[in-house]
């Protein structure tokens, strides 16, 4: 007997995501643009033609959530993974999901290189500013003074370095299209994540060069606040240095 | 129709990729191997048969492109030289535990370090015992001269994607940079995509059709007991591997009380080595061990119950003739002669080191 009729439906949990209960703190924002990124390429009738890479961090496991054809990388190599998977099956969607420590630290080469290079690829970056996964370590986007398990007493610019702007760095390189900087706490702010992860996917597919969408997220468990708080202590601290909106716009610097 | 050539042995294997229907090749310049990336960009192959070729930012990346290509599929080879064959030993290790086929040649120089651009045969070691961390072994086939460097990287290819492992061609400087007759084989034609979904689409990354799940490439599994299951299934195919696929050539071995095991380079200097034995009347012979991982262990080991002594010559400190005195297990006296940091053995060095140790 059908009880949910077709026209009562309002939501449903798109079938690129699969049943596999998410292994993220609850409060975390990885389950949201999981999510968003895979309605994207439903939206899209891409998921036959879409090949993901799967980066080393709290979303190792991204493979066993994502309801498509996946490659799990080494640390920081994603990005090679995808130019190689890209150049080898022109035909296909090829994006990568990194977070901070895999994308601005050990992958720092990979990553400028493949921006540098255009490859027609999407490259969704999660910045959360601590390692998550191995417990709550500095990265490479941990802010000035903030803790960490490896800088307790705070980011000591002089001794640990500045937390490193890498979307602005890679923006500036003419082999990438579009660079955006979004968020996926608010509703508002999801739906715009949204959009630009479609952008993404729809200009780096006409071979405009590499589409970059970074999404600033909370670490709750890693900052050892409450969801809330860890939501509050991002916009009162993350944003202002990781500011919000597009960086770059067809292929041309957002002033 | 035959078609011979006058090559360098790493022109002969980047010619060889294109025709045994390579679908990529991701390298990085390094001595004494950059000829191979050189020709490839120079012939430009996505004009002769669709084939891309990149030169990479690193040997790690180039490693990862061929993690990334190998998923998909493809046929996918990179090309280094020793200090860059470790940079991709991480790399190395994924493709094994993901258990994706791919090509990677190895032209050797001398070690340890940065060393330096001359012959060398001391990768032995990382070679055929790993490599890289956990527990897995490449297919490794070494080629002694041009005609073989071309031959080889087809066979490795078919090898490869046979058991669906990385494979290795181990060269050195010497057969790299040298000049000499290759007959080349027939261009095969490369696989269509429809054709790559056919052969791999059970388990390569090609696109999530309706009909089947997804197909997930990982070398990770966070669940011990699943792990070391994996791992008993590696070790399973490697044991097939090592019934079914030993290569190895014997010279002049039938009546002799003594061999010469040698591979490569070393095997080809051995064998005039051979030759001025037999003008003095010594019963010498050389086995040449063609693949050296699986390494030819019961041949070895039937010297132990037919000749009097083994001699094994290296360009190295000794790494193979650990392999050789393992499978002759104390029988017979096995004696070592090497060179290395570049240097190359003379034919009159070796039979010296030959005589003195066994007339």
């Amino acid at each position: 007997m059908e009880i949910i009729k077709s026209e009562n439906l309002v939501y449903k949990k798109t079938s690129a995501m699969t049943d596999k209960e998410l292994s993220y703190c609850p409060g975390c924002g990885h389950g949201t643009a999981h999510r968003i990124t895979m309605e994207v390429l439903e939206e899209m009738g891409a998921i036959q033609d879409t090949i993901g890479v799967a980066p080393v961090g709290c979303s190792v496991l991204a493979y066993e959530f994502m309801n498509i054809d996946m490659q799990e990388a080494a640390h920081g190599r994603a990005p090679a993974l995808a130019t190689a998977i890209k150049r080898l099956w022109p035909s296909k969607y090829v994006f990568t999901y990194q977070g901070d420590g895999d994308l601005a630290a050990i992958g720092t080469a990979e990553t400028i290189h493949a921006c540098n290079r255009g490859e027609n690829i999407v490259i969704i970056f999660i910045n959360n500013g601590i390692y998550g996964m191995t417990g709550g370590q500095m990265a490479p986007t941990t802010l000035p003074n903030m803790k960490s398990s490896t800088s307790p007493y705070g980011r000591d610019e002089a001794m640990m370095g500045h937390p490193l702007k890498i979307t602005e760095l890679i923006a500036n390189l003419p082999g990438v299209h579009f660079v955006t900087r979004q968020a996926v706490h608010k509703p508002g702010h999801v739906r715009k994540a949204k959009k630009a992860i479609k952008k993404a996917f729809e200009q780096s597919y006409a071979k405009k060069g590499l589409c970059f969408v970074e999404i600033v997220s909370n670490c709750n468990s890693g900052w050892k606040m409450t969801p809330n708080d860890a939501n509050q202590w991002m916009e009162d601290n993350m944003f202002p240095y990781y500011p919000l909106g597009d960086i770059k716009v067809d292929g041309q610097l957002v002033k | 129709m035959k078609e011979l050539r006058l090559m360098k042995g790493n022109e002969a294997m980047a010619e060889a990729a294109i025709r045994c229907g390579a679908d990529g090749y991701f390298g990085y310049p390094i001595t004494p191997q950059s000829e191979v990336l050189e020709y490839l960009m120079a012939e430009q192959p996505w004009k002769r048969t669709g084939m891309v070729v990149l030169q990479a930012e690193s040997e790690v990346a180039s490693i990862n492109m061929l993690y990334g290509g190998a998923s998909t599929g493809k046929k996918v080879l990179t090309s280094s030289s020793s200090p860059g064959i470790s940079l991709m030993q991480e790399g190395i290790s994924y493709l094994a535990g993901a258990e994706l086929p791919c090509v990677v040649i190895n032209v050797v120089r001398g070690g340890p370090g940065l060393g330096d651009i001359q012959p060398s045969q001391s990768d032995y070691f990382q070679a055929t015992k790993g490599g890289g961390h956990g527990d897995y072994h490449l297919y490794v086939i070494a080629p002694s001269s041009v005609q073989e460097s071309s031959d080889f990287v087809k066979k490795a290819f078919e090898v490869a994607f046979k058991y669906r492992i990385p494979a290795m061609v181990l060269s050195d400087g010497a057969i790299g940079q040298m000049m000499e007759k290759v007959e080349l084989f027939e261009q095969m034609p490369r696989r269509t995509d429809e054709e790559v979904i056919a052969e791999c689409g059970s388990w390569a990354t090609t696109g999530k059709t309706p009909d089947r799940e997804h197909n997930v490439i990982t070398s990770l599994d966070l669940i011990p007991e699943r792990l070391e299951e994996h791992n008993h299934k590696l070790q399973a195919k490697y044991k097939e591997i090592e019934e079914n696929e030993v290569i190895y050539e014997e010279i002049l071995c039938d009546d002799a009380d003594y061999v010469i095991v040698a591979y490569g380079t070393s095997a080809r200097i051995s064998q005039k080595t051979v030759q001025l034995a037999r003008e003095k009347g010594y019963k010498l012979g050389l086995m040449r061990p063609i693949t050296l991982w699986p390494f030819p262990k019961a041949k070895i080991a039937e010297y132990g119950e037919t000749k009097k002594g083994i001699l094994v010559v290296e360009m190295s400190e000794g790494q193979m003739v650990e392999d050789v005195r393992l499978n002759i297990n104390g029988k017979i006296p096995v004696e070592f002669y090497g060179r290395s940091g570049g240097m190359i053995p003379t034919p009159d060095e070796v039979l010296t080191a030959f005589e003195k140790h066994f007339m």
